[in-house]
């Protein structure tokens, strides 16, 4: 695969780049029945450990694995120096951008974002409108999908602040490469990733509501049917906390109890991973059975924390995304360190005749979707596909963005054939309480498919081990 | 602990045990067939045996004539019966899914590997070529799934609720095969001639007591000592006095403000066992006595849910 930027060879695909050559040593020594047998066994083992996730609109209840490759993704220590201080940058400016939304509105003021992308955003919740939150801080836990094209630089691909998943693969697969080549991780200098769990703890504890000494911190889930409940019931276990669901909760005199079996107790934060329109069915969706009736008026009393904060998608939604350079300059008065990819905002008549002459080389996205469902990678869809989504764009402009198709990075990757280079991306996960932290690298995603740019386990990827190399 | 926790754990522990008893009672049904008997006995067996679990209208619904391999589908792979093995042990296992967090990970591993397994073994057709195999599997992943309980999970309520599902569910469990056997070979008859001995040996075997039942009674098997084993005796681990003797002492480790009444309820049921003699209950008549027992153990298990888990009606 020519003309991408390969993570493991350089431009001539002649030389192993520096970071990689005690990895390819190591694999060129490698007997392939062995190499076989260990990835067999990382298949048996991800499926007795139930590592699966359910597929939305396949046949209920069915639980698929996420492919694992055993080619680690690797990251010098000094590209991680530079990506862990542009993410900080961004998520810090993320942050005080849903805070100021909420309150003055300086940026709307300024003229720097326009009124109507913000305030006729569906993800703009008006019941948070001067409501305090602990520390300020909205996005406690965000995932930064980050992609290298060109010439090797990095781009944000999307910021998912409201969510976000896929913390629990990066842990597994971890442990798995430990279990299955320990010799690997005597011979590297590899960053630990396991004490993410105690940096959530630590970080869930941090925003407790004032005078809560010895939070009780819950984790609440759709349910077992979620494609995500792997992670939830993973994530609650390592933390030690309990996994809850919307009908384990009520309110009752101004606070949030569970009913445990031996009557009710309170609870100081919720680690939620339930989308905003489900949290409380008498403010939002009225016709929720995952929430909790009440809640919202808790939270607004300051009475209960939850992570993430109510109304950031505010800040992650595909029309504000072309914004995030300029709250950067904005709010901290510093150049963006991460680039943006360059977007045309199709709700601009302009942009949007640009899009439509160029359907075919294009990217084009949902402002709301997400998961990789209802997007269009221009150059790998057939000419009925473009007409198709043509139309769709056309009726609904202010619906979509479009982004030129990257021509993402590649790295080495098991496939059928043999060993071959595959599309991946990048997804950080960036804390942010008091102080913001992350654990070194995050969930590298591989497309699969050859040619295939999409690294969404929905749509058949698999992932990768990723390594920051200790200098 | 959250009741929806306690309830996953406790259903779990109940589906397991369930799947057990019922791969335990058709293999004795199959085991005892291969006497020689009439055809209408042989059919009569396999009706008690559905009546056991009165799931005998729900049988009759799906098939015409009853044959062995029909009992055998319904009651081991059929999805539309939830008391199926293949049901039961998909239950204990979306149980123990849906709080696998709080399962050690040897727990959730075992449920879900039988799972797992048990698709593979059906699918290579097992029950045809060798059903009293797949009973034995059946049989070993229940010992294992209490095992890996006992040897790793911690001491608290947790392992206190899966111990109290697993105790009532084998409570009533036992008492259903003592009556389908002495009430569907007419137990009052009570005699102890050749072709009977095949049958009484079938019933110890299937719980497991043959073996303790010579080194308890060292003597003839009677039908009256065997429902003493099975009923009074607190030694013998299938024993309703053994099953009745943990739910009591579970209980206590779980107890709540509410709960009181319920250790109460549960306390009368065990000192029934242990202060009448089997020549009072037999006088009574067991299938009386033992259905009395089941209605128990159900209101028990109600009171069970209303106190600490999630109410089966709300």
């Amino acid at each position: 695969m020519g003309g991408f930027f390969n993570e493991m060879f350089d431009e001539g695909g002649a030389k192993t780049r520096p970071h990689y050559r005690g990895f390819d040593r190591w694999l060129s020594d490698q007997p392939a029945d062995i190499v076989a047998r260990k990835r067999v066994e990382a298949d048996l083992m991800f499926r007795r450990v139930g590592i699966t996730f359910a597929v939305y609109g396949s046949e209920a209840g069915t639980e698929r694995l996420i492919p694992f490759d055993i080619i680690p993704r690797i990251i010098p220590a000094d590209e991680w120096a530079t990506l862990q201080q542009g993410l900080r940058q961004r998520v810090q400016s993320l942050n005080l951008f849903v805070h100021d939304i909420y309150h003055e509105q300086n940026i709307v003021r300024a003229g720097v974002m326009p009124a109507e992308q913000v305030f006729r955003n569906a993800q703009y919740r008006p019941e948070m409108q001067g409501i305090t939150v602990p520390s300020d801080i909205y996005a406690h836990i965000a995932g930064i999908d980050i992609v290298r094209a060109g010439a090797g630089e990095f781009y944000v691909l999307e910021d998912n602040l409201r969510v976000p998943s896929g913390v629990s693969y990066m842990l597994e697969d971890r442990k798995m490469m430990m279990r299955l080549f320990p010799e690997l991780f005597a011979r590297h200098k590899i960053a630990p990733v396991a004490h993410y769990p105690d940096l959530l703890l630590d970080m869930l504890r941090s925003i407790a509501p004032l005078g809560v000494d010895d939070p009780t911190v819950v984790l609440m889930t759709p349910g077992m049917y979620n494609s995500a409940y792997f992670e939830h019931a993973f994530l609650a276990q390592q933390m030690g906390i309990e996994l809850v669901e919307g009908q384990d909760l009520f309110v009752d005199d101004g606070y949030v109890f569970m009913r445990t079996t031996r009557g009710p107790q309170r609870v100081d934060v919720i680690y939620r991973r339930i989308d905003d329109d489900f949290l409380d069915p008498l403010v939002f969706r009225a016709d929720s059975s995952l929430g909790v009736p009440g809640l919202l008026s808790v939270y607004r009393a300051g009475r209960v924390a939850l992570a993430n904060a109510i109304g950031t998608g505010v800040a992650d939604d595909k029309s504000i995304y072309p914004f995030v350079p300029d709250m950067i300059r904005f709010y901290l008065s510093e150049e963006p360190i991460l680039n943006n990819v360059p977007t045309w905002q199709c709700r601009k008549k302009e942009d949007l005749q640009y899009t439509l002459d160029h359907l075919p080389q294009l990217v084009v996205k949902e402002v709301h979707g997400a998961g990789g469902y209802g997007m269009l990678v221009g150059p790998a869809s057939t000419q009925a596909e473009i007409e198709d989504f043509r139309r769709r764009l056309i009726a609904k402009p202010d619906g979509y963005i479009a982004q030129p198709t990257l021509a993402l990075s590649v790295c080495p990757t098991y496939v059928e054939s043999g060993i071959a280079p595959r599309h991946i991306d990048l997804r950080p996960f960036v804390l942010s309480g008091k102080t913001v932290t992350m654990v070194p690298g995050g969930l590298t995603r591989v497309a699969l498919k050859e040619g295939s740019l999409v690294v969404n386990s929905s749509q058949g990827g698999g992932t990768k081990d990723t390594w920051v190399l200790e200098g | 602990m959250l009741s929806r926790t306690a309830d996953h754990l406790f259903w779990m522990a109940r589906y397991t045990e369930r799947a057990e008893n019922t791969a335990r009672m058709l293999d004795v049904n199959i085991q005892t067939q291969l006497l020689p008997q009439s055809v209408e006995a042989a059919e009569q067996s396999w009706r008690a045996l559905l009546g056991i679990s009165e799931l005998l209208p729900a049988f009759d619904a799906k098939h015409g004539i009853l044959s062995r391999q029909d009992v055998l589908d319904f009651m081991v792979c059929d999805p539309t019966n939830p008391s199926s093995i293949a049901s039961c042990l998909t239950s204990a296992r979306e149980n123990a899914r849906a709080v696998r967090g709080t399962l050690t990970t040897e727990v959730w591993e075992t449920q879900n590997t039988t799972w797992l397994e048990m698709a593979t073994l059906l699918k290579e057709g097992v029950l045809e070529r060798d059903p009293s195999e797949f009973f034995e599997w059946v049989k070993h992943r229940s010992h294992l799934s209490r095992g890996v309980t006992i040897g790793t999970m911690l001491k608290d309520e947790a392992f206190y609720f899966i111990r109290l599902g697993t105790f009532l569910e084998r409570a009533d469990n036992t008492a259903r095969l003592l009556d389908v056997k002495f009430h569907g070979t007419d137990g009052e008859r009570l005699s102890a001639n050749d072709t009977d001995f095949y049958h009484w040996a079938a019933v110890l075997r299937s719980v497991s007591a043959f073996e303790t039942y010579r080194k308890t009674y060292r003597d003839v098997i009677t039908p009256e000592r065997i429902a003493e084993l099975l009923v009074l005796r607190g030694e013998m681990p299938r024993s309703l006095m053994a099953c009745m003797t943990e739910v009591v002492n579970n209980l206590a480790r779980v107890r709540n403000d509410v709960s009181r009444e319920t250790e109460r309820f549960a306390g009368r049921l065990h000192a029934g066992l242990q202060f009448n003699s089997i020549d009072d209950i037999m006088r009574r008549g067991l299938h009386d006595y033992l259905t009395e027992f089941l209605e128990q153990v159900y209101e028990l298990g109600n009171r069970v849910s209303r106190d600490f888990l999630v109410p089966l009606v709300a």
